[in-house]
């Protein structure tokens, strides 16, 4: 995993609210066994028409979203099913962080092990974010605070573990392995054999 | 400290092997951990590119049910599986399971079925374990008084290499339901309309308890499908405390303890109920006495009405509009008008023996209307058998429903059970997501006996009609 410090970019918006991880990536994508390449299906069903043709009505298919790094979504993004194919279709996409009032759980904790930083943030500030498509804002993960152009900042909560994780581009696995002595120890204390 | 504990702290402080600090989750122990062909395969590259075993084999059970084929010929027949790129995964657990020495219940296993079939049917299940697997239907085993919840493929990797996790511990939900399911109303119709109420994030960050005399009267099946649904509530699990139900269900099977360790496994299990005075951090009281027969009518789970009801209107809400606009819906339709096209019987909701024995109750003598596509799907071999036995089998065949092999099947069609396009499915399921049982298809999630009754009508009906 790349290292995360700043990432500034515009933003796309999606306002809806709910957008389950089916949307994301549908399930007749996950007969993959890697984890690269799911991009160019990220939305499918809602970024092509019947014949593979991009509908032009899409925001993802609009000249202006090209490039931007940053995906603002309406409340509860992520919901449905742990498929972590949804966060690797977004990554492989471009998206380097998702914001929005509300990200589902299993969603947010498969984003963090990825390096897809999901920013949580006030109604107000995702007010105006959903009614300025397009602006350049810039994620600050060391200072957990999302800046606007005028200058306001948001802060948003994130898990000091999962920043220091994300802020050195390491995976958790590592610092798992790290506790074998302590695993092995409560195995026997709970004498689960 | 307070000493009064809720089930679901109990749980959790047994498997706590490093607690949490501000700066570090706690590292969570995990029991049981269930892999399926779909999350899996990245999971086991992980392992062998940083030289990792599967550090507890008698930990680790495996079986395939998403990508696999419902067709007899395909599973028994000799026939290769039709979708190529499920059969290439199907191969690749089986070459994972190999290779690493993961027990697996494999296509043509007498116990294989839904991973969350299957882990309670064989007593896998039990009170107070730690259940992971890369679902989030894994809160089904929550009914036991077990902590369980889905995790990405990541995680997947972590408990296969560590059998732990790194977790902050959820905050608590209590949903208190008191007196009793009226008439004709199930478990399925209870846990729609709690989402309805609490709505789709209403659990997020938080593990429910299911409690109060209307849950404690539930069968296992029911109970499974009540927490089965908590991740549509958006919560990290559901749980129900063990009683004497449970520990009925459990005993004997095989993976369940036997003798003298069956006697003390139950008197443990007995102890993990909330105690009196127990809190939580958020509370929600459910009164069973108006509920009826539930369906869904947009796009989440969320939108749901009773079977009688009508659409309801929620001017300015674009996404709501545009949700019904999908439906085909419009605000003021009536529900019980809506014709259907296609019937799906099954899941890891609804795809047990009693959900079965529920909708052949309605079909029985009866024939499926024209026109209507009925597809019956147990949720693992041992319910096809089981149902086969009984004579269910017969019952939906002489209606003119399809009888599967099992497996996740029409709940998301991955394996190629898909619903066409604008066409309607009344779906024992638990999403009705746009696209999920297939590009452009309209589902109305209901339970199996509004299943079986769209099915004799060609339209949504309501069950009680066929009461008795």
């Amino acid at each position: 995993m790349e290292p995360i410090t700043v990432i500034r970019s515009r933003t796309v918006v999606m306002p809806s609210t709910n957008i389950d991880t089916d949307q994301i990536i549908p399930a007749r994508f996950l007969t993959t066994t890697v984890r690269d390449g799911l991009g160019v299906s990220l939305f499918a069903d809602w970024r092509y028409d019947e014949t593979g043709q991009p509908r032009a009505d899409f925001v993802l298919n609009q000249p202006q979203s090209r490039g931007c790094q940053i995906l603002v979504a309406g409340r509860n993004i992520g919901c449905g099913s742990s498929r972590e194919h949804a966060p690797w279709a977004l990554l492989d996409y471009g998206f380097r962080a998702v914001i929005s009032t509300g990200i589902a759980d299993i969603f947010r904790n498969n984003s963090l092990k990825n390096g897809l930083l999901p920013v949580v943030v006030d109604e107000a500030t995702h007010a105006w974010l959903v009614a300025h498509p397009g602006v350049e804002v810039a994620i600050d993960l060391p200072a957990a605070s999302l800046r606007l152009p005028d200058g306001r900042e948001a802060r948003f909560p994130i898990d000091a573990f999962a920043r220091y994780c994300l802020m050195n581009g390491i995976d958790e696995l590592g610092y798992l392995l790290n506790q074998l002595p302590a695993i092995e120890r409560h195995e026997q204390s709970r004498g689960v054999r | 400290m307070s000493t009064r504990k809720s089930l679901f702290e109990k749980v959790w402080e047994r498997h706590v092997v490093v607690p949490e600090t501000a700066e570090t989750p706690a590292v969570l122990y995990v029991d049981l951990h269930l892999v399926h062909e779909v999350t899996s395969p990245q999971a086991f590259d992980v392992l062998r590119s940083r030289g990792l075993k599967v550090r507890r084999l008698d930990r680790t059970l495996a079986t395939m049910d998403h990508s696999t084929p419902t067709d007899t010929a395909q599973v028994f027949g000799g026939l290769p599986i039709r979708l190529e790129s499920a059969a290439k995964q199907v191969h690749q657990l089986e070459m994972n399971c190999a290779e690493f020495g993961v027990n697996l219940l494999g296509l043509r296993d007498d116990r294989r079925g839904i991973v969350h079939v299957i882990g309670p049917e064989l007593g896998a299940t039990q009170p107070g374990k730690t259940i992971v697997c890369g679902d989030s239907h894994t809160s089904t085993h929550g009914a036991f008084g077990a902590l369980a919840f889905g995790i990405g493929t990541t995680e997947v990797g972590y408990v296969l290499a560590t059998q732990c996790l790194l977790q902050r511990q959820p905050k608590s939900l209590a949903i208190d339901v008191a007196g009793r399911l009226p008439a004709g109303v199930t478990a399925k119709d209870l846990v729609l309309a709690i989402i309805g109420r609490i709505g789709v994030n209403g659990g997020t960050g938080h593990v429910i308890e299911y409690r109060g005399p209307a849950i404690e009267a539930l069968s296992m099946d029911e109970r499974m499908t009540v927490c089965n649904m908590s991740i549509e509530a958006g919560a990290r699990a559901g749980m129900i405390a063990p009683d004497a139900t449970t520990f009925d269900y459990l005993q004997g099977r095989p993976y369940a303890p036997q003798g003298d360790a069956w006697e003390a496994a139950v008197a443990d299990w007995a102890t993990l109920r909330s105690d009196d005075g127990a809190t939580y951090d958020e509370r929600v009281a459910i009164d069973t006495g108006a509920l009826e027969p539930m369906i869904t009518f947009g796009t989440n789970p969320g939108m749901v009405t009773n079977i009688g009801g009508v659409v309801p209107d929620r001017p300015g809400d674009t996404v709501f509009a545009r949700s019904l606009a999908y439906m085909g819906l419009q605000p003021g339709d009536r529900l019980v008008d809506k014709s259907v096209q296609v019937v799906f019987i099954g899941s890891c909701t609804n795809g047990r023996l009693s959900d079965l024995e529920a909708a052949a109750g309605v079909l029985r003598g009866r024939k499926v209307a024209r026109g209507v596509r009925v597809l019956v799907v147990p949720g693992s071999q041992q319910v096809k058998r089981q149902a086969e036995e009984r004579g269910l089998a017969q019952v939906f065949l002489d209606a003119g429903a399809e009888w599967r092999e099992s497996g996740c099947s029409m709940c998301l069609g991955m394996n190629g059970d898909l619903v066409d396009a604008g066409q309607y499915c009344v779906s024992t399921s638990n999403r009705n997501f746009e696209g999920r049982q297939g590009i452009g298809a309209r589902t109305l999630l209901a339970s199996p006996a509004a299943a079986a009754a769209a099915a004799i009508r060609g339209h949504v009906t309501d069950p009680r009609e066929f009461l008795g």
